[in-house]
């Protein structure tokens, strides 16, 4: 039988995906908005199974706005991404700090 | 039993898929393995009963950040084979990182399997799920009335996020000749060419 539990499983294990995939890809900054996103779905399976498991529909609500969140990040990050590019003819981002002081 | 089968599948894909997005050398197949995710995840969401945030999840995600995506990667000239030199160094810390992760979560999952902490109990007026009701009917009863301000909060994040993503990669083309509205419309009737009949033999006045 399918319990909340299962659903928290994969939903930790998406997220922990996503958190390896922003250390392992760390110069690479398309693949780190790629895990924030990954990061963010296993954040709305967490609360769809929550909202189901509760008979509380408030949690289906509350995946639809970080689902909205989760769109203009993307589209906010890719826009800096693009800009970013077209300065520097580069996208490798562990050097970004030449703003500093 | 379906159920059973169907959850395993849909689970099982959506991690594989997951991994594979992380670890695609290529980031056009990891965008693609990003859409497989999705689609599975919106399977894991219909098997609950929460169809509206799958369609959703298709619709918002495959339909347009995965295409916007897509479109970033394939627009961007990158040397790609130079970006992935420090995933071999990454690898150590990342794994152990996760595992610590995961240790962390099972053991939340188990501590809360083994007896849910009590911390009182809800109130009995929350908007519960009913079966007689369907899904979407349920959630736009909900999202009209009690969350609407939210609700058209999530519609101002959207536009903010649209003017913000516009400014940010507007360019503005030179050689080309655009329209002037403000010399326009502070243009008075004494600047402008005017026709005079003028007599023959006077002067003209400027």
């Amino acid at each position: 039988m399918i319990g909340i539990e299962h659903y928290l499983v994969v939903s930790s294990i998406l997220f922990v995906m996503g958190v390896l995939g922003i250390f392992l890809n760390r110069k690479n900054v398309i693949i780190i908005l790629m895990a924030i996103e990954l990061i963010l779905l296993a954040v709305n399976i967490n609360l769809v199974a929550f909202s189901v498991f509760l008979g509380d529909l408030t949690g289906q609500i509350f995946a639809m706005f970080v689902l909205t969140v989760a769109a203009g990040e993307a589209a906010i990050g890719l826009a800096i991404l693009v800009i970013y590019f077209r300065g520097r003819g580069t996208i490798a981002v562990d050097d970004v700090n030449r703003m500093k002081g | 039993m379906i159920q059973l089968i169907s959850f395993y599948l849909f689970a099982s894909i959506v991690i594989a898929a997951a991994a594979m997005v992380i670890f695609a050398r290529n980031p056009v197949h990891s965008v693609l393995w990003l859409i497989v995710a999705f689609f599975n995840a919106a399977g894991l969401m219909v098997l609950i009963g929460a169809e509206f945030i799958a369609m959703l999840l298709v619709i918002v995600y495959v339909g347009a950040v995965a295409v916007l995506f897509l479109f970033v990667v394939m627009m961007l000239d990158i040397d790609f084979a130079e970006l992935r030199a420090g995933f071999v160094k990454n690898v150590p810390l990342g794994i152990l990182l996760a595992v610590v992760l995961v240790a962390e979560l099972v053991l939340g999952i188990g501590a809360y399997q083994a007896g849910a902490v009590k911390l009182g109990t809800p109130d009995v007026g929350v908007a519960t799920a009913s079966a007689a009701v369907p899904n979407i009917e349920a959630i736009g009863g909900l999202l009209y009335s009690k969350y609407v301000f939210l609700f058209e909060t999530a519609g101002l994040i959207l536009l903010v996020a649209m003017v913000g993503a516009i400014v940010l990669t507007h360019r503005r083309s030179h050689g080309t000749r655009g329209q002037n509205i403000s010399s326009q419309v502070q243009r008075r009737p004494e600047d402008a060419t005017r026709n005079v009949n003028q007599p023959i033999g006077q002067g003209i006045e400027l």
